[in-house]
């Protein structure tokens, strides 16, 4: 770890060496469009993720995640771990430091009191804070010195990392926000739309669902920093206008989010003015393997529901070979282009829980017929589909309407037909399909077909929650209203057992390791879920702008303090 | 005096017809080929209607096969052949005259066998719409008691929204009619049944009013004054004078039904989503249609076409099947 830590500080060094020589506000001004306009910058009042990222170029918290997932302290000296004694060992409590000198951009010095208001702030019960669940268990917030400050949980937390951490949860002057606590939080209309902050931007205007202009925090910790003088950030219109305007007409260095078709995206930037970068979250498109039987012709009780195991997907090498028979690297070509990227991973980031396997990584047509021939499923009626004892391979292929969801699904009933296995296609609209109604037989819950493709995600960057939604009995079924996130009915006592396990160790490395294995469990070792592809988020910023680290585990206005010109 | 005497009686005699006899259909031809756009209208549905039945033994296509493998890279988003003429550098193929789409299926082939599609479900749910609204038109203004009862429930039908009344059908009758007539079949069934049983009302409405101003003229007083039959009087007399207003019906109920199951589609409660009709064709290609307006333009025109077609077919057949007007 140590050793670790102190390459990856060499590096940094090596990294902003150049940039130390420049000046603050040498480069003149920047312009970010947000094609969603703030209203607001307090994101404890706005869960609005363009009012949390505007906010941040003001506003910041004591560490925050940087690109790839890693914790960085930002306003504190260190992150605390069990490893330096930050954390204690019952994991119930975890101590900061706050970095040695920092100022505010009026003058004033920042102290611990600021963080402990900042927590009383959000926590304050008569008020409705948009961050409350970084708060979650917090029992109190005490502050022995001017630089320390100690969060004590109700219960041991082995991810400590919620309050004043991510771009959710920056500190807030207590001198500006002291009469606005409460019911009056809303109220503080120049507070809440000029927050007094530490990050390389001050508010000069802010308009709301319009424009904010912001110059350089002349108190900013870095003396070198920020490069740009003058700030603008535009927000509104759509997507599509927001990517032509920084690619094609270079009007502004940086739009966000960019939803668009890749093919559309290439266009865009084929006008020579920017690039697109594409930054990748834990968001999987995935194939499902239904465990149970959704035959129409069981009773509901029993239909999809553990008590009737499928009749063909319980078979391994059947899950297997329809896995080895889809070509990733052509799915990410013809969907996603630069915003997806082949995975075999449930949790693909952040990259230390990512096992980075690549075992599905290229098609195996002939591998995947022979693995079916050997595990006895032959087409001995010669109709071109494989059987065995009477059962046919003939699988209902459900997802939502969604135009690249439709390609895959062509391309892949394709090559399923290759390996002789027979595939109906069926699209259902997302709102229903996503919508959770236990009354309606589509949803992705009910799992009335053989397979089913979606993507899914978790938040933050702890893997923990999502991986536990695999226990056995977290299945939706018809006692639990059709509720519950285990939809494959994977069951397996030796997962249930390292759940356990990843619930009581504190220690990242091994939470790493117990997670890595987690996800092999469900995805290489049983072909529960197949993996098809990372999908990621898609910015675009002009070429002339420096020093853009696309982060999806946090704000990704993250590191605009480093942002330069570039020629 | 001449002896030659005038026979009155043969001169009386026709010896043969002044002309030769003419049948009613005879009539109706003769009014209806005057109508210019009816006999273009007519040409184009029977020419699209051919072309689709027979066209898949002429190109023998499969519209679902993507190319094999990695050739998809290759082998999608082919222009169509005549973008050759104004932009060289386009990627064109012989093979696929009308190119292909952006994961490589040929898009001739996928125009055949959406326009199979879209056509029968348009001419199956327009004839069963029109039987329903025919129906309940007749009887309701023939018969007084089943007057008011039928007008209510055509009301009632009337002010039911179609798209969440589809959504419950799909939910309910989906899983039977797959597992007896198979995916495509079954939903076939099933657009065809739900578009077909909300789409009658106005034609009875518009029947109902026909029916109810015939039945009170002196030749409906006469047929019942020997003694005919309300059936007869119903096929005989009434339904040759409403036949033109049908056919109005109908050919908007085709109209309306061929753009209610592109609809459908698109919201994913139609056939598979691999299984192509115009209206999906379309739908599908609205993301992509700066760079490939051929694939709007295509089914686009060949929905406005055969609508339009029907349209002036009907508007023809209406001139020529209606005796006051015709021979004018």
């Amino acid at each position: 770890m140590t050793f670790k830590t102190l390459l990856m500080g060499a590096v940094a060094t090596a990294a902003l060496a150049p940039a130390a020589f420049a000046e603050r506000g040498s480069d003149g001004e920047v312009s970010i469009i947000y094609w969603q306009a703030p209203s607001i910058l307090n994101p404890y009042l706005s869960g609005g993720t363009k009012d949390i990222e505007s906010s941040s170029l003001v506003i910041e918290p004591l560490a925050r995640y940087n690109e790839v997932g890693e914790l960085t302290a930002w306003l504190a000296a260190e992150v605390p771990t069990v490893g330096n004694g930050g954390v204690s060992d019952d994991l119930t409590q975890i101590t900061w430091k706050l970095k040695e000198g920092l100022l505010w951009s009026d003058g004033t010095p920042v102290t611990s009191a600021d963080v402990k208001f900042t927590a009383d702030y959000c926590m304050n019960p008569e008020g409705g804070c948009a961050q409350l669940a970084k708060f979650d268990g917090v029992e109190n917030v005490e502050t022995p010195d001017a630089q320390t400050i100690v969060v004590t949980f109700n219960q041991p937390k082995p991810n400590p990392y919620g309050p004043f951490v991510g771009g959710q949860s920056p500190i807030i002057q207590a001198a500006q926000f002291a009469d606005c606590t409460g019911a009056k939080a809303p109220e503080c209309t120049d507070a809440n739309f000029g927050p007094i902050g530490t990050g390389p931007f001050v508010v000069d205007d802010f308009r709301p669902n319009d424009v904010i202009q912001m110059s350089a925090n002349p108190n900013f910790r870095d003396p070198a920093k920020p490069a740009f003088a003058k700030l603008t950030f535009k927000g509104g219109g759509d997507a599509a206008a927001a990517g032509r305007s920084v690619l094609e007409t270079g009007e502004f260095d940086y739009a966000w989010n960019l939803q668009l078709a890749p093919d559309v995206i290439a266009r865009m930037e084929s006008a020579g003015k920017g690039k697109a970068v594409a930054g990748f979250g834990p968001l999987v498109e995935r194939l499902e393997m239904n465990l149970t039987n959704p035959s129409p012709d069981l009773p509901p009780e029993t239909r999809a529901t553990v008590a009737e195991p499928h009749p063909f997907l319980s078979d391994i090498n059947v899950r297997k070979a329809l896995s080895m028979a889809i070509d990733r690297p052509l799915l990410v070509e013809v969907g996603y282009g630069t915003a997806g990227k082949v995975t075999c991973d449930l949790v693909p980031a952040p990259a230390m829980f990512a096992s980075g396997d690549q075992h599905c990584a290229t098609q195996d047509i002939d591998g995947a017929k022979a693995l079916l021939d050997e595990a006895g499923w032959t087409d001995s009626d010669g109709d071109g589909i494989r059987d065995k004892d009477g059962v046919k391979l003939s699988i209902l292929y459900q997802t939502s309407t969604n135009a690249v969801r439709q390609d895959f699904q062509a391309l892949i009933k394709q090559w399923w037909s290759e390996i002789g296995v027979e595939t109906e296609l069926r699209n259902l609209d997302a709102s229903v399909f996503f919508g959770g109604d236990p009354g309606s037989p589509d949803t992705f819950q009910k799992f009335y077909a053989d397979v089913e493709m979606y993507a899914n995600t978790f938040d933050g960057t702890d893997p923990q929650q999502y991986l536990a939604a695999y226990r056995c009995g977290n299945e939706p079924k018809p006692s639990s209203q059709w509720q519950g996130e285990n939809i494959n009915r994977f069951c397996d006592p030796a997962y249930d057992a390292l759940i356990d396990e990843l619930g009581r160790t504190g220690d990242i490395e091994k939470r790493a390791e117990i997670a890595i294995k987690m996800n092999n469990m469900l995805t290489k070792d049983t072909f529960t879920i197949v993996p098809l592809v990372h999908r990621g988020r898609v910015s675009a910023h002009s070429n002339t702008l420096g020093g853009v680290k696309l982060n999806v585990w946090d704000s990704e206005l993250w590191n605009v303090a480093d942002w330069h010109r570039v020629n | 005096m001449t002896d030659q005497a005038i026979d009155p009686y043969a001169a009386l005699q026709d010896k043969e017809p002044p002309k030769a006899p003419r049948s009613q259909w005879k009539d109706v031809w003769d009014q209806f080929k005057h109508h210019k756009g009816a006999l273009f209208g007519g040409g184009f549905l029977v020419f699209i209607t051919l072309a689709v039945l027979i066209g898949p033994w002429l190109w023998q296509v499969d519209p679902q096969a993507t190319p094999k493998g990695r050739e998809i890279l290759t082998m999608r988003d082919i222009r169509p052949i005549y973008v050759a003429l104004w932009d060289n550098t386009a990627k064109v193929d012989w093979a696929h005259p009308l190119g292909t789409d952006q994961i490589g299926r040929d898009f001739l082939a996928n125009l055949i066998a959406g326009g199979r599609a879209s056509m029968a479900v348009g001419w199956a749910a327009m004839v069963l719409a029109l039987l329903i609204g025919t129906a309940v038109g007749v009887v309701s203004g023939y018969f007084k008691k089943a007057d008011f009862w039928l007008m209510r429930f055509t009301d009632l039908v009337l002010s039911l929204p179609i798209l969440p009344l589809l959504l419950v059908a799909v939910t309910l009758f989906r899983q039977p009619l797959r597992a007896n007539f198979g995916p495509e079949g079954g939903m076939f069934i099933l657009i065809v049944g739900v578009i077909g049983l909300t789409s009658w009302m106005q034609t009875a409405r518009i029947v109902r009013g026909d029916i109810l101003a015939l039945k009170e003229r002196e030749f409906i007083l006469a047929a019942r004054s020997i003694g005919t039959t309300s059936g007869s009087i119903i096929m005989r007399h009434l339904l040759p004078n409403v036949i033109s207003p049908i056919m109005v019906s109908a050919t908007l109920g085709l109209a309306t039904a061929i753009i209610t199951e592109s609809a459908l589609s698109f919201l994913g409660v139609g056939f598979p989503s691999d299984f192509p009709t115009w209206g999906k064709l379309l739908a599908d290609a609205v993301q992509r249609m700066e760079q490939y307006p051929e694939r709007v333009i295509l089914p686009g025109l060949l929905i406005s076409l055969t609508v339009l077609g029907v349209n002036y077919l009907g508007d023809g057949l209406r001139d020529a099947l209606d005796p006051r007007i015709r021979g004018r």
